[in-house]
């Protein structure tokens, strides 16, 4: 009864294509913008910070960053995984090599440095599409992870082979490190979703976005009418390492503060953000934080009921976990491919005509 | 129009039309165009011009190589021999994007358009040659950004009120039918500004109404942008009212190349469509 855009008239060209048309939209937006700047950090402790709110931020900047190379670019990566390591281990390596640059930097260049190596793994795609372009970068994960373990140089010939986060700050106030403050970790990574989500939808509306949704509807419609594949793809590759580089370097210095890399940043991790995509919605934005805090959640709620609620053995409601997660993504590949995202507009669109549908 | 037009001087190479059009210069030139596809050939030995301001239509039975030659045109291959010139040039081999550059755009004769975008992305990525922006400036969007895509938008709007596509602009045109995904199709050649607009089979699959309407949409092209237009299509009424001049395909060569009446009185081309019996 209340949402629709009836009376909301749009004037000009930037209006009638801003992110949120509808003024319920938009006010819900910036509802969400003031809790989670202005409320939360106040209300979190270290439980709600390090089993929901990091973990779901940092996982929503990887899915996004999957989602521009997938959802809208339409190459499949299994490589998330690899890159989240290269921006981990970059980080790591700027971090102790310049200690006197702030560690923000150093996260933004290891998402350059990501960026660069996902070109690199990225040139395949000129040749290659679909599975074969997939079991490409699934060797991209393979070979990086490998490559961390045997080269003691990344991790600065520690003798356990794990890199481990030293103390820095912003502002003077630590954001990595064993005594970092709960709501801090949450402000550092909240700061960096918010702007890369912004950054993400400014590219996916304008032409670099329409280039790479050309490419992956019709590759040769697109090369037809103007768009050269190859920067097409490889910027697609960069901007979604970047991204993925990012949240690489965010989940290793402020959420786990210490990482082995084939236990952090293994095959595992691909999938695990390839599944939060599929089941958040391919092409959209929003998806991409639904699939992230659906995945990130509902092992947190499925521990809270089952072993909190109900008392099962701990094991078993892992298992019981994976099972209805892989069920999950087959009933949302047949039901709904476009996913989480796809519901909600669908929700939406049911919305405008309550309570009147005819 | 032919009242304003009939005291103009013809140019070289150009002539008027029966409804006093003039017809301008040559804009593309093919000489002797040949396209081999393994043992298989597919175009022997082509040569036809097509001039600035006509429209220009390709018949020929099927597999007679019109598409093979449309596709020559647009870059997509490379003839192993023969020479494309373009407003006076000789053009060396290009990949596609760069004929588009170029300023020949082209629809499909099985639509290809982008399936998940809406009507409105489908005209606007047909004007990808002429953003400018930069990714950073894109990824910012104040400014420049902004400023170009109202730009645009203002004259995709344009092509949009000139097909009568309004009502579907925000549609992704999956769900749209057939004939009016052909109309973005044209929609999204047109949105580049083409100097040459090729067109495969614009009209295959149409009901009469939906025929008369695309007709109208080649003809008002045409008229009032002055886009040079080369078409194939099998409805031999519309291609005879359509066009200024016919180039006839049969098994890759040549057969007839004239003006409909010429081409219709061609002993050569009613044997190619009628079938005669060979001694």
């Amino acid at each position: 009864m209340f949402y629709r855009e009836a009376g909301d008239f749009k004037t000009s060209y930037v209006e009638d294509s801003q992110t949120f048309p509808i003024r319920l939209d938009r006010r819900g937006y910036y509802a969400i913008i003031f809790i989670a700047f202005a409320v939360i950090p106040f209300l979190i402790n270290d439980y709600w910070a390090n089993a929901v709110f990091v973990p779901f931020l940092i996982y929503s900047i990887a899915a996004i960053g999957l989602n521009i190379l997938t959802g809208y670019a339409g190459q499949v990566s299994l490589g998330t995984g690899g890159f989240m390591a290269v921006g981990a281990f970059a980080c790591y390596k700027l971090m102790t090599a310049f200690p006197e640059i702030n560690i923000i930097f150093h996260i933004l260049i290891s998402g350059g440095i990501t960026a660069a190596v996902g070109m690199a793994f990225g040139l395949p795609s000129l040749r290659i599409k679909g599975f074969y372009l997939a079991v490409a970068t699934l060797a991209a994960q393979f070979f990086l992870v490998w490559l961390f373990n045997k080269v003691p140089w990344f991790y600065n010939y520690s003798a356990s082979g794990q890199i481990s986060a030293p103390e820095r700050t912003v502002f003077g106030i630590a954001v990595t490190g064993p005594h970092t403050a709960a709501w801090a970790k949450y402000m550092i990574s909240l700061v960096f979703v918010f702007v890369l989500a912004w950054v993400a939808r400014n590219l996916t509306r304008g032409t670099v976005g329409r280039k790479w949704m050309a490419i992956r509807d019709m590759d040769i419609a697109a090369e037809i009418i103007g768009v050269n594949p190859l920067p097409a793809k490889l910027s697609a590759f960069a901007v979604s390492s970047f991204f993925v580089g990012i949240a690489g370097a965010l989940f290793f210095a402020v959420y786990l503060g210490a990482a082995e890399v084939g236990e952090a940043f293994g095959p595992q991790k691909s999938f695990l953000v390839l599944f939060m995509i599929i089941i958040g919605g391919l092409g959209s934005i929003f998806g991409s934080f639904a699939g992230a805090a659906f995945m990130v959640l509902l092992p947190v709620l499925l521990k809270n009921v089952l072993v909190g609620g109900l008392g099962w053995p701990t094991d078993l409601a892992a298992q019981f976990e994976i099972m209805l997660v892989g069920a999950l993504i087959i009933i949302f590949l047949i039901a709904e491919p476009h996913g989480i995202a796809q519901l909600w507009r669908i929700t939406k669109e049911k919305l405008r005509l309550w309570p009147f549908p005819h | 129009m032919s009242s304003l037009t009939h005291k103009q001087e013809i140019p070289e190479g150009g002539y008027r039309t029966p409804d006093g059009r003039i017809i301008g210069g040559v804009l593309m030139d093919l000489k002797h165009i040949t396209l081999r596809f393994g043992g298989v050939v597919a175009i022997k030995d082509i040569s036809f011009d097509i001039r600035e301001g006509e429209i220009r239509a390709i018949i020929g039975p099927n597999g007679a190589g019109k598409s093979s030659m449309l596709n020559v045109i647009s870059g997509f291959y490379v003839p192993q021999e023969g020479e494309i010139w373009f407003r006076g040039q000789k053009r060396p081999p290009l990949k596609p994007y760069q004929v588009a550059r170029q300023g020949v755009a082209r629809t499909f004769q099985n639509i290809a358009l982008f399936k998940g975008m809406t009507t409105l992305d489908n005209i606007m990525t047909g004007r990808v040659t002429k953003m400018k922006s930069n990714m950073l400036e894109q990824a910012i969007w104040w400014g420049k950004a902004e400023r170009e895509e109202s730009e645009h938008r203002e004259k995709v709007e344009e092509i949009i009120d000139f097909l009568e596509i309004q009502a579907i602009r925000k549609t992704p045109v999956g769900r749209l039918p057939y004939g009016l995904q052909k109309r973005v199709e044209l929609g999204r050649a047109l949105a580049a500004e083409p100097d040459l607009l090729l067109l495969d089979e614009p009209m295959a699959g149409m009901n009469v109404e939906e025929k008369e309407d695309m007709s109208r949409f080649i003809l008002d092209v045409n008229d009032e942008y002055g886009t040079t237009i080369a078409l194939i299509e099998h409805d031999m009424g519309v291609v005879m009212d359509l066009s200024d001049r016919v180039v006839v395909m049969d098994y890759g060569k040549k057969i007839g190349d004239g003006t409909p009446d010429e081409v219709r009185n061609n002993q050569a081309v009613i044997d190619a469509y009628l079938g005669v019996v060979h001694e």
